[in-house]
């Protein structure tokens, strides 16, 4: 057989040209790229349910299979392996944990969720989490009210939630509802080299005016005396700022920034704090640190080139590898800005972080929920902190621990704020804000931007978050 | 023989377009549904809010600075990579002058041919690590320590809002020269020799030689450069995103519409309005690259 055209081609080299050009277009960038998700799901099926007893107060199937899946980061992954996969396992011997680790949790688990076959407990934390607001919003996500009523696994007479330390399940709350187990406890502080400051006879400034004084000395011995990275960590700074926010105006302050009220950023307690932190990155910053990720800043500290940093507690053990023999990490909480504040110095950011939810429309609900309880135990709770050098939020889990210089003085920072401690949760409930609290706080720091800029900026992005009606709104 | 023509053709393409529209043509039609509805990513059944998506993006600020980057890109980036790759091409092929009748290039030009090409075959992650250290703000980096030996100030770079977009373009050209220099080389090749020698009996010089022989016979190469260039000047997405402050920053400096589309889709959950994004550059590459073929034809010399 053979085919003949109907004319003579003529395919000129010009319109050879303009087709390839016109088949250039099909490569549009973008367009199609979030298509690919959409799917349909049907329904998820029957739930394993086992009877409830005193043994099983939250009616385990025994033999059902449960999947776990947990984000391989910087707390890695052994405790769920060593830990509390074991520990469930003795309870139920029959049941196949099915354990899966991922960097990238949305990547892997969103479509999972969209086609409404979920694994039945996710660790969602990473660069990569899914947005937890949207996920309660869909109904994927299980009421743990069960889970805190039960009995404690390891502490027999006392509920699980009488073994959290005050605020855990608040901090994992939407709409009056707990959804999310919020597991490692973190504190925020300036972070130092407790052997540097002694060998130059510093000591932690509690006031102002004795921490720009003190900035003076080390900028003259040649350190940057405070930094953080503009490139990928803005969040830490906005976090110490907002500390001391709460600190000038009491912790409303934050909850008013949460809830979204009119004006709430341009609180006169958010405008005096902005001004303090606008005049340590105006003089005693490195406007070149706009350029570093947190990872370099971090190594510069541990160098000896920067003196104070901002961070949370997990310092110590994401920079393990890099610290070097000498180098004594210590906290402070951040120095009073006036004398008249609202809280005193020794108040402290704290928070339970480390997001750890039950799929409502997984297979095993019940199993996940259990599985929680394991965590929360004394022994699965202890075990964690051994492994990863990170507090959780069950009361006294570490008691008779050895524990490292940065723990210890973590630890002693956050014995002695007491009931002193707040946290916010602006960041988590509208990502939209905290990226502009991140790109405004770089304006603050490094650019010479003013505090009355940062705060109503703030207040423009806060304002028009409240009137989008796409996003849904969170109260505490 | 044209019995049985049109089974015979179906039989190839049948494969072929199921999997084109499948693949393609499905998740775009996909796209425009979807954004034409409030999804948040993690719900099977999205709820349909018509064009109120598109009625947001007029009136978002970052949607405009991301255009407003585009807009410069588009006018500098395919505008300096051509005339680059242009000299370069012409250095290389025709820059030597006339020996024994035939046209050459300049000495060692073998030898730049393939080094110019070097950079195209670098993933484009790993040429924004390997910038984000030329660029790295403090006296490691690669330009700022070359600064500091000559006695200069360190420049931010990528920390300056001023100029961060400029360096993005910086990397995007030199990623994209040695391609087209290889794509002039090649047109400049099918220029048959005769017309050449014919300048250069005329008295024509180098320069004389580019603009009345070389140009005007390498033009339909050239808009298809331009197209090209057009297209991935409404990309950018992988370098800036790598490469850039606070990703598209500092302070949305160098932000473009994938940087905004995987925001607000993947962070922000909010793939409606992400969608919406995708769909406006779409219409955008679309209309760019009808404008440039329809503007730009001109007579051309068929050989």
């Amino acid at each position: 057989m053979s085919v003949t055209p109907d004319s003579t081609s003529d395919l000129s080299r010009r319109s050879l040209l303009q087709r390839a050009a016109a088949a250039g277009l099909l490569a549009t960038p973008a367009a199609g790229l979030l298509a690919g998700c959409v799917s349909g799901g049907g329904d998820s099926g029957p739930k394993a349910e086992g009877e409830k007893s005193a043994d099983n107060p939250l009616g385990v199937k025994e033999d059902a299979e449960l999947e776990i899946v947990i984000f391989n980061g910087g707390l890695g992954s052994k405790y769920a392996t060593d830990v509390h996969i074991p520990s469930y396992k003795k309870k139920f011997p029959k049941a196949n944990v099915k354990f899966s680790e991922t960097q990238e949790v949305g990547t892997v688990l969103q479509p999972r969720f969209t086609s409404n076959t979920p694994p039945d407990m996710v660790n969602n934390a990473g660069s990569k989490l899914m947005d937890q607001g949207a996920l309660v919003q869909a109904g994927q996500v299980q009421d743990l009210t069960e889970l805190f009523e039960a009995e404690s696994l390891d502490q027999p007479g006392m509920k699980v939630k009488d073994t959290l330390i005050p605020g855990t399940i608040a901090q994992g709350t939407f709409n009056d509802k707990p959804y999310v187990l919020n597991y490692a406890f973190t504190v925020f502080g300036l972070w130092y080299d407790a052997a540097l400051f002694e060998k130059n006879g510093w000591t932690a400034p509690k006031t102002w005016a004795e921490f720009t004084a003190l900035c003076d000395k080390i900028k003259a011995a040649g350190i940057t005396p405070y930094s953080y990275a503009g490139a990928n960590a803005a969040y830490y700074q906005y976090l110490v700022m907002l500390t001391s926010a709460a600190k000038i105006g009491g912790p409303d302050v934050l909850k008013n920034i949460d809830n979204l009220e009119d004006g709430a950023w341009q609180a006169d307690a958010v405008k005096q704090a902005a001004e303090a932190w606008a005049e340590i990155g105006a003089k005693y910053g490195n406007k070149a640190h706009l350029g570093l990720k947190h990872t370099e800043v971090q190594l510069q500290h541990n160098q000896g080139k920067v003196a104070f940093y901002p961070s949370g507690s997990w310092l110590e053990n994401e920079q393990a590898k890099d610290t070097p023999p000498g180098f004594k990490y210590a906290v402070m909480p951040t120095p009073s800005v006036t004398g008249a504040d609202k809280l005193p110095q020794t108040a402290v950011y704290a928070a339970a972080g480390e997001m750890y939810f039950v799929a409502a429309k997984g297979k095993n609900p019940r199993g996940g929920m259990e599985y929680l309880r394991h965590m929360l135990s004394k022994e699965g709770a202890k075990g964690f902190t051994q492994l990863t050098k990170v507090l959780t939020v069950v009361k006294g889990a570490v008691d008779g621990l050895e524990i490292s210089p940065g723990l210890t003085s973590s630890n002693a920072m956050l014995t002695a704020a007491g009931s002193d401690y707040f946290a916010y949760r602006f960041d988590t409930w509208y990502k939209k804000l905290d990226d502009e609290a991140r790109s405004a706080t770089n304006e603050l720091m490094f650019r010479g931007g003013t505090a009355q800029k940062f705060c109503d900026r703030m207040q423009k992005a806060a304002d028009a978050v409240k009137k989008d009606s796409s996003i849904e709104k969170f109260k505490r | 023989m044209r019995h049985g023509k049109y089974p015979f053709i179906v039989g190839f393409l049948a494969a072929p377009v199921a999997i084109y529209v499948t693949f393609v043509i499905a998740p775009y039609a996909q796209a425009f549904y979807v954004a034409m509805t409030s999804w948040r990513g993690v719900d099977a059944n999205p709820s349909f809010v018509g064009l109120q998506n598109f009625e947001r993006l007029l009136q978002d600020d970052v949607f405009w600075t991301a255009l407003r980057h585009h807009g410069v890109l588009l006018l500098a980036m395919p505008l300096i990579t051509i005339v680059l790759a242009l000299f370069f091409a012409f250095m290389l092929n025709v820059g030597g002058g006339g020996r024994g009748g035939a046209m050459t290039g300049v000495w060692g030009s073998k030898f730049y041919r393939v080094v110019f090409f070097f950079p195209q075959i670098l993933a484009v992650v790993i040429v924004a690590v390997i910038f984000g250290r030329v660029y790295a703000p403090d006296e490691s980096g690669l330009l700022n320590a070359t600064l500091g030996a000559v006695g200069l100030e360190p420049l931010l770079f990528m920390a300056d809002p001023g100029i961060a977009l400029w360096c993005v373009i910086a990397v995007l050209v030199w990623q994209a020269v040695g391609f087209y220099v290889v794509l002039f080389s090649a047109g400049m090749a099918s220029i048959p020799k005769d017309i050449y020698e014919a300048a250069t009996i005329d008295g024509a010089n180098r320069v004389n030689m580019f603009f009345r022989v070389t140009l005007p016979l390498l033009w339909d190469t050239l808009q298809v450069a331009w197209v090209y260039l057009g297209i991935a000047a409404f990309d950018a997405f992988a370098l800036v995103w790598v490469l850039s402050v606070d990703r598209g920053g500092p302070d949305r400096a160098t932000t473009v519409l994938g940087v905004e589309i995987y925001r607000n889709a993947f962070e922000y959950s909010q793939f409606g309005y992400a969608s919406a994004m995708g769909v406006a550059l779409f219409f955008l590459t679309i209309t760019f690259a009808a404008l440039t073929l329809r503007v730009s034809r001109r007579e051309t010399i068929e050989l």
